[in-house]
């Protein structure tokens, strides 16, 4: 057994939780970020590896954490862009045929520091009455880890696809269409899908829609990031050049909000977000329930739209937007993630929906 | 879409008995389908055979028929109450057979009644192992490879071309009757015979044996818009080889990555969707192979189970509720999430504790059954967890269990494994058996490797770590002493699940003071919720567990409340009687303006079901886990005396840590069960009791056997269901007898002989007339009898274990009100505030009394049913202070209903799962569960309560009669009684001639077993004809004692194996035959008529529709 090495958590509201550090302990002695939750009950390494998770210390409500340990091929990214992770219990072993590491180290590989031994629930209930909010943890003394919280800016207004997106194009896949995907954190799950479809050009969230016009797509694909999509004008006036173009598009998450944004609308922050992987989408064009996966914290306000729209899924817990489906525009979206990576995977026929789409626009040869 | 308007009536099928595989999970469920069902409008008519089940509370159908579960019965309901649909999904495998046997017969289809749930060909794909087999290959899933047999050679040629071990699985059959592992073609042989004969159409399945590898489960639930759903990920501790109802089982899975998990969600969706089960819940169970994640189909239940139970226990997701409203045409999005409020049914609940759940076996009941655990199900009742962790959860269910164990460790049990070899140590570690996890724990405390434990148990090793914490963390405690506690020590040790008691033993101090210290260093447990979304969104959910947390979310209310201590887990001897009893005391004392709040650890329960009271705690049922939940809640009362042993064990240390303790003092309860002070008791009144006196040696028993002389009845004081209790014959047979009950053996674990807890020894009395009367007494002294329900069996046979009768058939009215006049007499003294059952026994007339316990005892419920009277909800009441005049006046109270019906309550018992045990009744209960039959005679009565209990009488064929020389004569009359109905008579050679000499024909005089063995006699023997299906009924009655034939044994063994009734008392004979007679008057063989509940009870006229 290796020498506990205790720890607290402080939020902004100055909430103190007990823990003990584990994965990488920073130089500093604490980490910050904007504290979050995942609720769901496998996949944390997907999670962990979300770009879209950028700024942000992932709290997992279920407490045993790292069980199966980590694999490469279930990474979302080539690195987390978290700031950090909370859990109750992390695993001493892995367990799973398929397991290369174990979580703690692997979290130590990655430089991705953690806390454990925290009251997880006290600390959900807390962000669920009181909203996500910036904290600190770490071994550094109570006051220092205070100050840290309280210095800390959260996601609000900050440009984190900046810090997450490609520096250079590359492409994956070798269908027959050419679809260009803009990279705003993109999730390797997606790319998987995408590259069934077509040869996928990735290119930065800062990529003009004049070069992305001069690959000649069939269509351009926006996928999800972290952060406030209002700090990602430079992308939003880019895509409402795409749009007049009458590109074909669909969106994913912030790809969703990026989209409604150049379509006029505005969006807002919800108190908590969405982030887990059993929230029942309805489609209100077939009446069927899918259970999705969902991580965001912005959300399109969908009376703001300038451009006709309808709304094609609603989240059943709290009515929010998560699909549209623009009337005069080869393009869609949704807040969901139907790539899931983790989460079910009812929703991957909108890849589907997507390859339909080019082919009405384009023919079959396109 | 909304609900159906074009059916009106709708028929339930409950599960009958609980038997070794179906239990009283599907009362929960039934009960909950029911209350919907009306809810929604909809005219529910029920049928199920079992008295204390709620569901059978004749509020809860509109008519509700306690009959057997026969087809034809039910034929006869369907006649009469002309239902429009049938939901056959929520009764259990009992419920679906016959559903699919009232389709074959094409009785539906005359009556036009609609099967809704699941329809017959998504039955028949689903329990067809060989059609299984073809659509989970054709929806592209792998299952084990194998072939069907329907003959040995078959079964012999499918093995040996898919190579051994081979499992064998009976098709259409319960809890995996009949099932094994064969390793070799001997082997193979003997488990095919088996297997054979345990299918109803003779098939069998002859798998490749995927024994080791990882076992996971599903719970699914679909709409008939396709919506699909998981409510529950379960995981196995014990790996393929133990049967699921015999594992641990963990949820939610703990060792699979989402790329896995999410292939076995569509998988099971797919399933679901071939298999068409086009609403409800439904379960599928997986195996993996650990090496390279290879994933088999084992099966799919198309219905709810025992684990829909548990999963929605486990996650607060109620399975049977939606069930039942999506059966009727609703959809999943249409269904409020009854625990947010704000969000629909149609998610996936996420938790943020782990659930564990440890059955409960009964194997010291049952000698000749080995304790080793297979594919066929063994367990009768399991404990459910709730902890932060699976370490918290893991130790919270080992002290659940009631068996003397504080945790994984630290208990003076744990001292009885030094003495194992570390070579028999791990060879023990790698067979599924009920001691198994604490061997585990006791080879991880010697130092060996996970990767060690693993090769031989198959334990996934991420188990077996979390069991290394538990032991490591012993260690480091130990170290550390009581004296070096700080609050971070005692905050790790009690996450880690450790209870004061465990902490006790290890430092030798008591848990009192363990206990104290804790609280003094700050830590204290914490209340969370169960709320299906890891607390994503607000619940205010009244189901709650304790952890060691930061924070408690719990806010005691300030009602006036009421704490019930529930029963704990199903075991022999204490069942669902008790838990009826709890959830009458809930639902009685809310009505009345009490706040209830249940706290039981049995997840199969009505009463954790989080709607019975207005808070349920999911504890253990440990002075420690309960007193937590009273510091939180500070309830003005505590019921101890409705849940059996498990909370009356309780009483005395509650009431000592100032707990006030409603109804009967404990002071009181000790007075009746404390021999001595029982004695006094019974001489002050001038009460008759067969003489007898305590031992705690074999000296002391023999001086007590001398004086009042054999046959004495010796049993050991403090147990329920007359544990090791026994009929002793000679001085020879006393000292066998001591010494079993002073061995360490099982007995020696739950306290052992000492002078607290001596051993009784009275003189037995042969043939006398055994009587229960249940009554209540209130503080004020009025007193109201329940019922006198005069026993079938004589005097030796256990009661939970002997049928009865109410009203009394024999007995006259002298004698009736004399035993009213002692049990009134009794209660006074005991100052009794509630329930009081006392046991008589009356022999030429003259009464004794046997014991007397002033608590809720097993017959309440049949009481209630029989007379209408809800005595559980009068007494709860009564121990809150109400009088019974007051409850008079309520209306709580009416006088017993006698339409001029005759109840039989009849025991059902587990025999048939256990092939090595001799199927005799003896003064050690052996039943699982009971069943009643009403009708207007006590014959016909009887005959349906056999009928219920799977021991039709016969109406046609061979009545095998081999009895005891003292019951010849009394037997008499059943003989005369068969043959007079055209029935056939074989006999052994003495009864024969005895039965002759008395005018009795026989046709068939069998010779001796032993005898044609040894070659001293020829001829055709009882085997022969049981064999050749040449014996429809058997009446056995073995020589007194434990010096019964071999051959009586054999026989009786043979005949259970072969289905064949088998009595083994010649007052049940008798009962037969009166049975036999009024079914066979005039020469013309008599239908049962079917008659509902609120029939008998006078609540309505019929009407039907």
């Amino acid at each position: 057994m290796s020498a506990v090495r205790e720890a607290l958590l402080v939020l902004a509201d100055g909430e103190v939780f007990e823990g003990e550090a584990v994965g990488h302990f920073p130089e500093s002695g604490f980490a910050s970020g904007e504290v979050v939750f995942n609720t769901v009950l496998s996949g944390y390494q997907e999670v962990i590896t979300d770009p879209s998770y950028a700024g942000q210390i992932i709290t997992f409500t279920y407490p045993h954490i790292g069980n199966y340990g980590v694999n490469r091929t279930d990474d979302e990214a080539t690195r987390p862009f978290c700031r950090g992770v909370i859990v109750r219990e992390l695993s001493r072993v892995s367990s799973n045929w398929r397991a290369e590491m174990g979580l703690d180290a692997q979290l130590k590989a990655w430089g991705v520091p953690g806390i454990a031994g925290i009251d997880t629930r006290r600390l959900t209930r807390h962000i669920r009455d009181a909203g996500a909010m910036p904290g600190a943890f770490g071994t550094a003394d109570e006051s220092v880890l205070r100050a840290a919280a309280a210095a800390e800016k959260g996601t609000d207004g900050v440009d984190l696809v900046r810090e997450v997106t490609t520096a250079r194009p590359y492409t994956v896949g070798d269908g027959p269409r050419r679809v260009v995907a803009y990279d705003f954190g993109i999730k390797t799950t997606i790319l998987r899908h995408l590259s069934r479809i077509a040869t996928v050009t990735v290119v930065p969230g800062t990529a003009t829609a004049d070069e992305v016009l001069a690959l000649s797509p069939h269509g351009v694909f926006l996928s999800n990031g972290p952060g406030d999509p209002q700090t990602c004008s430079y992308a939003v006036q880019e895509i409402r050049a795409l749009m007049n173009h009458r590109m074909p598009i669909f969106g994913i998450c912030l790809g969703q909000q990026l989209l409604a944004s150049a379509a006029g609308a505005s969006t807002f922050k919800m108190p908590f977000g969405h982030h887990g992987g059993n929230h029942p989408v309805k489609d209100l064009r077939t009446g069927r329930v899918m259970i999705t996966s969902q991580n965001h914290n912005f959300c399109v306000d969908h009376a703001t739209l300038d451009v006709a729209a309808d709304v094609t899924h609603l989240n059943l817990n709290d009515g929010t937007l998560e699909g549209l489906a623009y009337k005069d525009l080869p393009m869609f979206s949704v807040q969901h993630h139907p790539e899931a990576g983790p989460g079910p995977h009812e929703s991957a026929e909108l890849f589907n929906e997507f390859s339909d789409l080019l082919t009405r626009v384009h023919g079959k040869q396109g | 879409m909304p609900k159906r308007t074009d059916i009106h009536t709708i028929l339930v099928i409950g599960s009958g008995p609980i038997v070794i595989g179906q239990a009283c999970e599907f009362d929960y469920s039934g009960t909950q389908a029911c209350r919907i069902l009306k809810e929604e409008g909809y005219r529910v008519v029920l049928v199920n055979s079992n008295p204390p089940t709620i569901m059978t509370d004749p509020t809860f159908a509109d008519r509700t028929y306690v009959e057997p579960l026969d087809h034809d019965i039910v034929a006869a309901i369907i006649e009469r109450e002309r239902p429009d649909a049938l939901l056959p999904t929520l009764g259990g495998q009992t419920a679906l057979n016959l559903g699919m046997a009232l389709h074959h017969s094409g009785t539906l289809e005359k009556f036009g009644v609609e099967m809704i749930g699941a329809r017959p060909l998504a039955i028949e794909t689903a329990e067809n192992r060989e059609r299984f087999k073809e659509a989970m290959q054709e929806i592209g899933l792998a299952v084990p490879h194998s072939g069907f047999a329907h003959d040995l050679q078959e079964a012999v040629d499918v093995a040996a071309s898919i190579g051994y071990p081979i499992i064998i699985r009976p098709s259409y059959i319960l809890g995996g009757l009949g099932t094994g592992i064969a390793h070799t073609e001997e082997e193979l042989r003997t488990l095919a015979v088996t297997g054979l004969d345990a299918s109803p159409i003779h098939e069998i399945l002859v798998e490749q044996s995927i024994a080791g590898w990882k076992e996971y489960e599903l719970e699914v639930m679909r709409d008939h818009a396709d919506n699909c759903v998981i409510v529950c990920s379960i995981e196995n501790v014990d790996p393929m080889g133990v049967h699921t109802g015999d594992s641990i089982t963990v949820a939610p899975a703990q060792t699979l990555t989402d790329v896995e998990y999410q292939t076995m969600r569509d998988a099971t969706f797919a399933v679901m969707r071939r298999i068409g089960v086009e609403t409800g819940g439904s379960n599928v169970q997986f195996a993996i192979n650990p090496a390279d994640g290879e994933m088999v189909v084992i099966e799919m239940n198309p219905r709810v189970s025992r684990s829909s139970a548990l999963a929605s226990k486990a996650t607060g997701f109620p399975i049977a509720k939606i069930a039942a409203r999506l059966a009727v045409g609703y959809t999943l999005d249409e269904i409020e999430n009854d625990i947010t409020k704000s969000t629909p049914a149609c998610f996936e609940p996420s938790i943020d504790y782990v659930v564990t759940k440890i059955p409960r076996w009964a194997f010291e009941k049952l000698p000749g059954a080995k304790p080793i655990l297979g594919t066929r199900m063994q367990s009768v009742g399991e404990v459910m967890a709730i902890g932060r962790t699976f370490t918290e959860s893991l130790q919270k269910a080992m002290r659940s269990l009631e068996q003397g164990r504080f945790g994984l460790n630290c208990d003076p049990i744990e001292t009885s494994y030094v003495s194992i070899s570390d070579a028999d140590l791990l060879e023990q570690c790698g067979v599924g058996a009920p001691e198994r996890l604490f061997l585990v724990g006791e080879a991880l405390r010697r130092g060996f490797s996970i990767e060690q434990v693993h090769d031989f148990s198959k334990i996934d090793p991420w188990f077996l770590d979390q069991m290394l914490m538990i032991v490591e963390e012993r260690a480091v405690l130990a170290e550390i002493g009581f004296a070096g506690m700080a609050r971070r020590s005692w905050r790790r040790a009690k996450r880690l699940g450790f209870s004061d008691a465990q902490l006790g033993y290890l430092w030798g101090v008591t848990e009192a003071e363990v206990r104290s210290a804790r609280l003094a260093a700050g830590v204290r447990a914490t209340f969370k919720t169960v709320d299906t979304c890891a607390a994503e969104f607000d619940a205010n959910t009244p189901y709650h567990y304790s952890t060691y947390e930061d924070t408690d979310e719990v806010r005691p209310s300030d009602r006036k409340k009421v704490a019930i201590l529930g029963s704990g887990p199903n075991r022999i001897g204490q069942g669902i009687e008790f838990d009826y009893c709890c959830v009458h005391a809930s639902y009685a004392l809310r009505a009345a303006g009490y706040e209830t709040i249940m706290i039981n650890c049995n997840p199969e329960t009505v009463s954790t079901d989080y709607d019975t009271s207005d808070r349920l705690y999911f504890e253990p049922l440990t002075f420690e886990d309960v007193m937590n939940v009273i510091e939180a809640e500070q309830p003005m009362a505590v019921i101890v005396s409705l849940g059996g042993q498990t909370p009356l064990k309780l009483a005395g240390q509650l009431a000592a840590a100032g707990v006030p303790i409603a109804g009967t003092s404990p002071t009181s309860i000790d007075e009746a069960e404390d021999r001595d002070l029982w004695n006094e008791l019974c001489n002050s009144l001038d009460i008759a009791q067969p003489p007898g006196g305590t031992a705690t040696d074999i000296e002391g028993a023999l001086t007590i056997a001398a004086k009042h002389g054999f046959p004495v009845l010796v049993r050991p004081s403090y147990v329920l269901g007359g544990r090791a209790m026994q009929i002793v014959q000679d001085e020879d047979d006393l000292r066998r007898a001591m010494a079993e009950l002073a061995a360490d053996g099982s007995l020696g674990r739950e306290g052992g002989l000492s002078a607290d807890r001596p051993v009784l020894v009275d003189r037995f009395l042969s043939d006398a007339i055994e009587v229960d009367v249940d009554a209540i007494r209130d503080a004020t002294g009025d007193a109201v009898i329940g019922g006198i329900m005069e026993h079938v069996e004589m005097a030796g046979v256990h009661s939970g274990d002997s049928a009865c009768a109410i009203p009394p058939q024999s007995l006259s009215a002298i004698t009736l009100r004399t035993l009213e006049d002692i049990t009134f007499r009794i209660a006074e003294r005991l100052d009794v505030r509630g329930l009081i059952n006392v046991q008589f026994a009356v022999k030429d007339g003259e009464v004794f009394v046997l014991e007397a316990n002033p608590r809720a005892s097993r017959t309440v419920p049949f009481v209630a049913k029989a007379t209408g009277v809800p005595l559980a909800m009068v007494a709860s009441r009564v121990m809150l202070g109400a009088t019974l005049a007051e409850l008079r006046t309520e209306g709580l109270l009416r006088p017993p209903v006698n339409t001029g019906h005759v109840s039989v309550k009849e025991a059902v018992l587990p025999f048939n799962r256990f092939p090595d045990v001799d199927p005799v009744l003896s003064p050690e209960m052996r039943s699982t569960g009971e069943v009643m039959g009403i009708d207007s005679t006590f014959g016909v009565a009887y005959a349906k309560s056999q009928l219920a209990a799977s021991s039709r009488v016969p109406l046609e064929g061979t009545v095998f009669m081999s009895l005891a020389d003292r019951d010849k004569l009394s037997a008499v009359p059943a003989a005369k009684s068969f043959t007079k109905a055209g029935l056939k008579l074989a006999a052994t050679s003495g009864t024969a001639a005895f039965l002759r000499a008395h005018g009795v024909t026989v046709d068939i005089e069998v010779a001796k077993l032993t005898e044609v063995l040894s070659g001293e006699a020829t001829g055709v023997t009882a085997l022969d004809l049981i064999r050749g299906n040449g014996v429809q009924f058997m009446i056995n009655t073995p020589r007194e004692g434990r010096r019964d034939s071999t051959d009586g044994a054999e026989i009786r063994r043979a005949a259970t194996i072969a289905k064949v009734p088998v009595v083994t008392t010649v007052a049940a004979a008798v009962a037969a035959g009166m049975g036999v007679e009024e079914l066979t008057r005039g020469g013309v063989r008599k239908a049962f008529a079917v008659k509902s509940l609120q029939e008998h009870l006078g609540m309505t006229t019929h009407t039907g529709n």
